[in-house]
């Protein structure tokens, strides 16, 4: 009798404990990544000319880091993602313009108040195809610009809100004009929040984001709670945003119309395809690779550097945005070695169309 | 009151026009195009152009804004946005947004970035007084041209040869293809006409739009809530929807000026919610 080489595995005690050891080698840190922060970390004193570009980068990082919880996880897709990086950035500029100079209690206004508004937007999400999504993220961000230009007595509107004037960081650390401070304090948030964002896509809950985004037809087969997931990630997402906009607002001590800006949110989507969406370190990389390609080309043509984005935004479609993620998952040969023996045991199914 | 009526149809019919293409690229084809202003644009350029550098009629210049965005259309069609019929909403949103920022850098580059005026020939400007209303001449004449448009389309569309062929492709590309249509010349010669509506929408709107480079952007939130809106299994939900849309914005505008853009951004996410398949589309 030709025995069926599945069916002597095929009795899985093991699925979950697999599943659970995964994620746990998942979870730890690797050489590479503690490297990239150490190196971050050691920009602060090898680079103290660049730390105002450097801030930029930490909170467009921090950016992106948000919008990939939503796209690369859940597979939303979203063209309004600057909504919550403005509301997130007016919160904090108008806390501080009224005497709340603390920056710590203006990004955690700004977090909760960015969530709330993640929260009750996200049930917008919920349903239809991908394209109405698109046009209802849009559409949400066009009417919190539309609120922020109207409402001039308290956003400043077309001009922009003026007067922030922020107290020091934990009452210690004077914001100073190279953005030293700035930049450590702006670094500080991301990379705490992004330890966050690591222990979340790494646990159950994340695994079921992932889920989710490949088939969600089968997630609720299985019993994942799919728009719960969804709520969930959106508000977290949501708050994450909220954050990188409150940082802008409180490091640069200004905000304008722009935060809310159509642009901004198309930017954003460039920033995590540079990087590559769906893995962490893609934002942050994307982060770093837009700001030298944007400081490069606006050096060089100062006028006309968005026609250079849009090129690469072309090519890099025309080519394959996958190719570039999976050749920096292929330099990572000990992980897919590991997986390969046992990855017959766990059947997986491509994405179908739902 | 009459009279913001007449300008709210003859703005709606003029999104209509620009917008037709994009129904069909979108709504039809299932490809997100957020480009599709940048036809509309170049073809309000070839207008201005033609008319301010070498002095021909505004009529003349009418046919080259539909021709030459149409060959434009045709050409990218065929070496660009073929590949990406079968690829993720993702990439095609991406892949537009940067054709977008290509076009409106390189409009900024050759032809500066500030508003192109067009000069209309006398007889299409002032008012004259119908039945009371005071109706604008260039506005009827808008009217008129695109209600003809219309009928055209949605004949072309339901009754001929063509019609069948392309809403047989739409359907089904596979079986149509095995009934021995050939798909990619019906789809590029639909993107080509579409290309070249908004062409033609666009050099009819430089004078009530304006015209200056981040057009593709200000407007690309218009055509998409026509599409959007009015739900893509018919011409006429579009239709209705331009007119809807363009009757509210005028008179929003000039009713109550401060809430602006808000009005139609809030029912446009309302609509959606309710009926995410558009308002007068049947859901599949």
């Amino acid at each position: 009798m030709p025995a069926d080489p599945i069916a002597k595995t095929a009795v899985p005690p093991s699925t979950a404990d697999f599943v659970r050891r995964s994620l746990v080698r998942k979870g730890r840190w690797g050489v590479a990544e503690i490297g990239f922060w150490a190196v971050a970390a050691a920009t602060l004193f090898l680079l103290p000319e660049r730390h105002l570009i450097l801030n930029e980068i930490a909170i467009i990082g921090l950016f992106a880091l948000s919008l990939d919880l939503i796209l690369g996880y859940a597979g939303i897709v979203s063209l309004g993602h600057a909504a919550f990086f403005g509301f997130g950035a007016y919160m904090a500029g108008i806390l501080a313009k009224h005497g709340f100079a603390d920056p710590l209690l203006g990004l955690v206004v700004s977090a909760l108040a960015a969530a709330l508004l993640g929260f009750v937007t996200s049930f917008l999400v919920l349903r239809g195809t991908d394209l109405t999504k698109l046009m209802v993220t849009l559409g949400v961000a066009l009417v919190l610009g539309e609120i922020a230009n109207q409402a001039s007595w308290v956003t400043g509107g077309a001009d922009g809100l003026q007067g922030i004037s922020m107290g020091p960081v934990l009452g210690l650390f004077e914001f100073d004009i190279f953005g030293t401070t700035a930049y450590a304090y702006s670094l500080t948030v991301t990379f705490l929040l992004f330890i966050v964002a690591r222990r979340i896509v790494v646990s159950p809950f994340g695994l079921s984001l992932r889920s989710i985004r490949d088939n969600p037809l089968r997630a609720r087969a299985v019993g994942i709670p799919v728009n719960r997931r969804l709520v969930a990630v959106y508000t977290l997402a949501a708050a994450y945003a909220g954050v990188a906009g409150a940082l802008l607002a409180q490091t640069t001590q200004f905000v304008s119309l722009d935060v809310l800006a159509f642009h901004r949110s198309a930017d954003i989507m460039l920033v995590l395809v540079i990087g590559g969406a769906g893995y962490l370190y893609g934002g942050l990389l994307g982060a770093i690779g837009f700001k030298v390609l944007q400081d490069i080309l606006s050096a060089w043509t100062p006028q006309y550097w968005q026609f250079w984005i849009g090129l690469i935004l072309v090519v890099l479609v025309l080519v394959g945005r996958e190719r570039l993620t999976d050749k920096a998952k292929a330099l990572r040969p000990r992980s897919r070695g590991r997986l390969a023996g046992q990855a017959k045991v766990l059947p997986t199914t491509t994405a179908g169309e739902v | 009151m009459l009279t913001i009526l007449f300008d709210g149809i003859a703005y709606g019919m003029l999104l209509f026009v620009l917008a037709c293409g994009l129904a069909v690229t979108l709504g039809l084809m299932n490809f997100v195009n957020l480009a599709h202003g940048a036809f509309a644009m170049a073809g309000g350029y070839v207008t201005a152009v033609l008319m301010n550098r070498y002095g021909m009629p505004f009529l003349a210049t009418l046919p080259l804004a539909f021709i030459v965005p149409a060959f434009v259309g045709l050409a990218l069609e065929r070496t660009l946005y073929k590949q990406l019929y079968a690829r993720s909403h993702l990439d095609q949103v991406l892949f537009s947004i940067g054709l977008v920022f290509m076009a409106v850098a390189a409009v900024d580059y050759a032809m500066g970035s500030q508003q192109q005026l067009i000069q209309l020939p006398g007889w299409l400007q002032g008012r004259v007084e119908v039945l009371g209303i005071q109706v604008g001449l260039y506005r009827s004449f808008i009217i008129a041209i695109c209600g003809v448009l219309v009928v055209v389309l949605q004949l072309i569309l339901s009754k001929t040869r063509f019609g069948s062929r392309l809403r047989a492709a739409v359907d089904d590309p596979r079986v149509a293809r095995g009934l021995g249509i050939n798909v990619g010349l019906i789809f590029a010669t639909t993107f080509a006409v579409g290309s070249g509506l908004a062409g033609l929408g666009g050099a009819l709107g430089a004078e009530i739009l304006g015209l200056d480079p981040t057009f593709p952007l200000k407007f690309m939130i218009y055509f998409l809530i026509v599409v959007t809106v009015g739900g893509t299994t018919t011409i006429t939900g579009p239709f209705l929807a331009s007119l809807i849309l363009g009757i509210a914005d005028v008179a929003g505008k000039y009713y109550v000026p401060s809430l602006g853009a808000f009005i139609i951004y809030t029912l446009m996410i309302v609509v959606l919610i309710l009926r995410p398949q558009g308002l007068f589309a049947r859901a599949r």
